[in-house]
């Protein structure tokens, strides 16, 4: 699992943990709280292009649906069968076993840091 | 990822509440924090949603039981010589006909024959009902009454504020009960019948316990004052916590009404829906000697091409969900239905949903399809409820 306070965040409660040229993505405690149970992913496909602030995929809980956006330009590298197959990970695990996809990218824009995204959900 | 609330509504939001101002809180509310409730907004009420897993608390139902503090809901009694008959006349049953400590599932109708709330009515003495109504209607429900009641020798009261309702559902809740320190009942649990209640004491307080719910499994909802609601919940808590009775939140009470094919009001039910087309006609008591508000609505009904309530099931996991269009194919450039309520049924395990549809598609086995954000997904027809208890 992730060191919350090492990796950067979204306005729309989504997480980045950055390496090199690679950005791992998923969704944040406080999301996953507030969707209640996942019960389905839709993850894009490994390859696809991406432009930040689009829709990439859907989480879905037993009570609603949650958009996943894309926190960057790039190409989707990698994405986790594991969270497909058991989307409890999302809420289980959100900054571990729980994360959702692998995009590489060329400019990475300005992110939230740990401190900034406490602010914004008030922890 | 946001959490798509603006265009995906809570299943809790009610559409016809009466604007309110402050939050309220249930008597329950301490209890529930310490618990770690997730709460959520339902008629001007926070309210549990969940306290850990909506999922889990929603087996735990099935499988064992669950604990549901219900006491936003609005508690109205009816009192006086004309109790009986003032209900034959307030409301589509015939309400005069129920035993002392009966409760009869019933509708305020408007005089269009619309639904102004979908209520259960006890008998709780010779000459006084109690009416205990949803939340969000709790003042049209209760202003519809008094203002029906005005040639009858009753008296109405929304005691509302000073009614707390505790709901143990699930196949332990009798073993439960009858454990409860500080509970006692009137007669014998494992002989009460499904929509009977007795009269109980918690403490020095009176309880009303009856055998319904809003689950589809065996359980009981008991009534009783505010002051001795925390009480009361802590003691069945302790009772049933070795038989793995766990606190249950709004979000799994939905899925679990939602498979045992109940509707719920602003959802399926709203004041321009006929109870015939919610599946509710057997609720309208036409052959009830007396005039009541509605009749003559009721008995023409609905038009013929007026859309009915179905169930919709489908394969795979992505569920149809409030407000999602049906189709009649593929490629049909026009909606013939709407779902009201859908989920991924955590019993059986695939997508479910209740829909109003055309009466051309409403047949069981008819193949539909359901705009599932830009995707059409076929889902079949089938009656309800989803799923039905082994008794």
């Amino acid at each position: 699992m992730a060191d919350k306070t090492e990796l950067q965040y979204t306005a729309e409660h989504e997480w980045v943990q950055v390496d090199g040229d690679t950005a791992l993505v998923g969704i944040t405690a406080y999301a996953a709280d507030k969707l209640g149970d996942v019960v389905f992913v839709e993850l894009p496909e490994v390859g696809s292009t991406v432009a930040a602030g689009t829709v990439v995929g859907e989480i879905e809980s037993t009570k609603s649906v949650g958009e996943l956006f894309a926190p960057v330009d790039g190409t989707v590298v990698e994405t986790n069968d594991a969270v497909v197959d058991s989307p409890e990970l999302v809420n289980s695990d959100p900054f571990g076993a729980g994360w959702l996809l692998k995009v590489t990218f060329t400019e990475l824009p300005t992110l939230l840091s740990y401190s900034e995204y406490s602010a914004l959900v008030g922890e | 990822m946001t959490p798509d609330n603006a265009a995906q509504p809570s299943s809790e939001s009610p559409t016809n509440a009466a604007p309110t101002n402050a939050e309220r809180f249930s008597p329950l509310h301490q209890a529930h924090v310490d618990a770690g409730a997730s709460f959520t907004d339902f008629a001007g009420w926070q309210m549990p949603v969940r306290y850990s897993s909506d999922l889990a608390e929603h087996h735990a139902v099935r499988t064992g039981a669950g604990i549901f503090d219900l006491s936003h809901m609005a508690e109205i009694t009816v009192a006086g010589p004309d109790a009986g008959a003032f209900l034959d006349y307030a409301l589509a049953g015939k309400l005069s006909a129920i035993d002392l400590l009966q409760a009869k599932y019933s509708l305020i109708l408007n005089p269009a024959g619309g639904i102004t709330d979908d209520i259960v009515v006890y008998r709780t003495k010779a000459q006084e009902y109690l009416v205990v109504a949803n939340a969000g209607n709790r003042f049209q429900a209760f202003e519809a009454l008094s203002a029906r009641s005005a040639r009858f020798d009753v008296t109405v009261t929304d005691r509302s504020d000073d009614v707390a309702l505790v709901a143990v559902q699930g196949p332990v809740s009798r073993a439960i009960l009858e454990s409860t320190a500080g509970l006692t009942v009137d007669g014998d649990l494992s002989e009460l019948k499904y929509y009977r209640a007795l009269a109980g004491r918690f403490r020095d307080g009176a309880v009303l316990i009856a055998r319904t719910g809003y689950t589809g499994e065996d359980g009981f909802e008991l009534y009783l004052d505010v002051p001795d609601a925390a009480a009361l919940w802590d003691a069945l808590r302790a009772a049933g916590e070795p038989v793995g009775l766990v606190p249950a939140g709004l979000a799994s009470r939905d899925t679990l009404r939602l498979e045992a094919g109940m509707p719920l009001y602003g959802h399926e039910l709203s004041v321009s829906t006929y109870p015939a087309q919610a599946g509710l006609g057997r609720v309208v008591n036409l052959a009830k000697e007396t005039d009541f508000i509605g009749r003559a609505a009721s008995e023409e009904g609905p038009s013929a091409d007026a859309r009915v309530l179905v169930g919709l099931v489908a394969e795979g996991k992505r569920a149809g969900r409030a407000d999602y269009p049906v189709y009649r194919s593929a490629d049909a450039p026009v909606a013939e239905g709407v779902i009201t309520s859908g989920a991924l049924s955590p019993t059986l395990g695939h997508p479910i949903a209740m829909a109003y549809v055309a009466p051309s598609l409403a047949r069981p086995g008819t193949e539909v399809f359901v705009d599932v954000r830009g995707t059409r997904i076929p889902a079949t027809v089938t009656q309800l409820p989803f799923y039905k208890r082994q008794k």
